[in-house]
């Protein structure tokens, strides 16, 4: 069972406070859906979930230990989906997904095939990157969080540009990897059915902005 | 800036001390530019031009005085995250370019009757000529972002690779300036100078300092207010309301 | 290590998808190189004795030219994100950019040099020190400016700004650069410029990853 926790977290952006006094707790198994105005955070708070902004104030731990003693193991446990696909146009859909998946402990060129297949997108393996449309590209972004085992996702509106066949896909993958004991949190305008997620809506942080 | 700085003190604190650094500069560059251009001798070589000396070594001190102070405070900027540090290191940066290049004019001038042209390289000379491009280095880098915060922190670590690179080109440039020419005509500034040439360039020197400790002061507040600003300005556009000066909070208050 | 050099690999890779566009760091090199004889003159004997100072000279912005793209296309399609998440160390994540960026752009550098030796008319006992100078001196260029290319990542004018930054501080492996040649050619010690250009190939390679990594975090922070 593992334990993802943030408490009393703040975020500057430049010199704007975006929230503060901001805590949630993820268990194996579990969803957290961050709902918000524009600029409320939502991006933010993700970052810093993953390690790429450090918090100005408040901790992150997962099972107890500080997520920032140890960037590479935080790293390891988990996959994050931002605004960009990181899809190199030079390289081939299949080489593109199975270089994050070869970078990690579990993942491999079969994991990267079976993934590809799982998101409808096994006959573009060979097309290189800079023939794909946003919606394949956010596809093959999104295969590559499946072609390695990670326990914790977090998706920054993982829906743009997918249809909604895709979107069901995507549901259909979050909820085998909740089964499976991972964990999720997702920003979303669009609404992406997650069964029994926690809600947390950053536009309840903002007033601390005016204050 | 955030809330969690606290520049209402230095507020406080560097209004207590403008008045004072400003005088005491004023009268100690007075009072060294004085001795130094009418109660000290000529050099017996050099003659009246050694008198460029008590503002061109003090220049020279500042140049590295500077660079240091910068990277100190950018050190404690990174390793502490205070802001104030950063801002410091921010303003500190076009005070010492001003002194570097100060040293190289005054250098200029001075190699002019010594060496017959008006640039020799020679291996301090282009060692601080090298520091100045380090400065403008520092200086474009912090303002090349639309996010000032960003700046401020790029340009810290710059400074810190910087400073620590100073030794290895002040080396560099040694070893290149002994291989291609041996002798250096600047002997000022060492052991055997005469005490009564001492006492103007020593005052000049305290001077030059006191003199950036008032500029720092004076531009950080100036920084600061630039800061709040920025802030208001954030606030009319995150409230959509036009925000007023008396319904500002003050930086240092808690939100 | 094995992620190493699965990181070395993909850029190596992506290098030779792009085909022509690390030889034009090449092809700068020698255009740059040949334009001196028509600035100052065709004379021989001065072309000899400006020769080292000019392929070094020309070596430098060569390599500073190529450095701006290091990371500026990971940070802009969101490679670089998923980089700095992945389970290595992030100053080995430098480290291989930088390998594949020198095995790219710095390796060819120093197999043109011998031949735009030969065009500056330099003298036969410089050679072989010119190659090993810049064997050891163009790794150190990459290293550096792998600090500088974090540095000005999101800025406007990047690639200007990035020669501003980083060419004051290649002139100390410019100095012994050319001090090695011109000592092998001179008769005299040549040894001890080479034996710096590696104590200070060995220190931006303890350091320089470490600084650029930390510019990196900054940029993405």
């Amino acid at each position: 069972m593992d334990r993802f926790i943030g408490h009393g977290l703040t975020c500057i952006r430049g010199e704007r406070l975006v929230f503060s006094g901001l805590g949630f707790t993820l268990e194996s198994g579990g969803a957290l859906v961050l709902t918000g105005p524009n600029g409320s955070g939502k991006s933010s708070l993700l970052r810093l979930m993953a390690g790429l902004l450090a918090p100005a104030a408040g901790t992150l731990t997962w099972n107890g230990e500080a997520v920032a003693s140890d960037r590479e193991a935080h790293g390891g446990r988990l996959h994050y989906v931002g605004h960009l696909d990181a899809v190199k146009p030079v390289l081939s859909v299949m080489e593109n997904v199975a270089f994050w998946a070869n970078l990690r402990p579990g993942g491999g060129p079969a994991a990267a095939e079976a993934a590809l297949a799982v998101f409808g997108i096994e006959h573009l393996a060979g097309v290189p990157g800079r023939f794909l449309s946003a919606g394949q590209r956010r596809r093959v972004n999104l295969a590559r969080i499946l072609a390695a085992p990670a326990p914790l996702w977090l998706l920054d509106e993982p829906t743009t540009a997918l249809d909604r066949a895709a979107v069901a896909t995507l549901e259909a993958a979050i909820a085998s990897h909740r089964q499976a004991g991972g964990m999720v949190a997702a920003a979303t305008h669009t609404p992406l059915s997650l069964g029994s997620a926690q809600t947390l809506d950053l536009g309840a942080f903002e007033t601390e902005v005016a204050a | 800036m955030h809330r969690f700085a606290n520049p209402t003190r230095f507020m406080r604190l560097s209004a207590a001390l403008l008045p004072w650094t400003a005088g005491a500069a004023l009268a100690l560059i007075a009072a060294g530019l004085y001795l130094g251009l009418f109660g000290s001798p000529a050099d017996y070589q050099q003659g009246e031009s050694v008198r460029i000396m008590y503002v061109h070594v003090p220049s020279a001190w500042m140049a590295m005085f500077c660079y240091t102070f910068m990277a100190g405070a950018s050190a404690v900027g990174l390793i502490w995250k205070h802001p104030l540090a950063d801002l410091a290191a921010k303003a500190t940066a076009p005070v010492g370019a001003c002194f570097t290049l100060l040293a190289l004019i005054t250098g200029s001038l001075w190699g002019k009757p010594m060496w017959g042209t008006w640039w020799e390289w020679d291996a301090r000379m282009t060692s601080v000529l090298v520091l100045f491009f380090l400065y403008l280095g520092y200086i474009a880098l912090i303002n090349a972002f639309d996010d000032p915060t960003r700046g401020l922190k790029a340009a810290a670590i710059l400074a810190l690779v910087g400073f620590a690179n100073v030794p290895i080109i002040k080396f560099s440039v040694d070893w290149w300036n002994t291989l291609h020419q041996p002798a250096s005509v600047f002997k000022a500034g060492g052991p055997s100078i005469d005490p009564s040439m001492l006492a103007p360039l020593l005052l000049m020197g305290v001077g030059f300092t006191v003199y950036f400790l008032w500029v720092l002061m004076l531009r950080l507040r100036t920084e600061i207010v630039a800061a709040k600003v920025r802030a208001l300005r954030l606030r009319q556009v995150r409230s959509g309301a036009p925000a007023t000066p008396s319904g500002a909070t003050p930086l240092g208050a808690k939100g | 290590m094995d992620r190493f050099l699965s990181l070395v690999g993909r850029d190596l890779h992506l290098a030779q998808r792009h085909g022509f566009d690390s030889l034009l760091v090449v092809v700068f090199f020698i255009i740059a190189v040949v334009l001196f004889p028509f600035g100052v003159g065709p004379e021989p004997n001065i072309l000899a004795r400006i020769a080292a100072g000019v392929i070094w000279v020309a070596a430098l912005l060569a390599s500073m030219l190529s450095l701006e793209r290091l990371f500026q296309t990971d940070y802009e399609d969101g490679s670089l994100e998923l980089l700095l998440l992945a389970p290595l160390p992030l100053e080995l994540v430098v480290l291989a950019k930088v390998a594949a960026h020198w095995l790219t752009t710095g390796l060819p550098l120093i197999v043109a040099a011998p031949l735009l030796a030969v065009l500056l008319n330099m003298n036969g006992a410089g050679f072989a020190v010119l190659v090993a100078a810049l064997a050891l001196g163009t790794p150190t260029l990459s290293l550096v400016g792998a600090v500088g290319a974090g540095l000005v990542l999101g800025s406007r004018r990047g690639g200007v700004l990035l020669s501003l930054l980083v060419l004051p501080l290649f002139i100390p492996v410019l100095v012994f650069g050319v001090g090695a040649v011109d000592g092998a050619i001179g008769g005299f010690a040549f040894r001890s410029p080479l034996l710096i250009l590696g104590g200070m190939l060995l220190a931006a390679l303890a350091l320089c990853p470490w600084a650029s990594g930390a510019a990196l975090r900054q940029a993405l922070g």
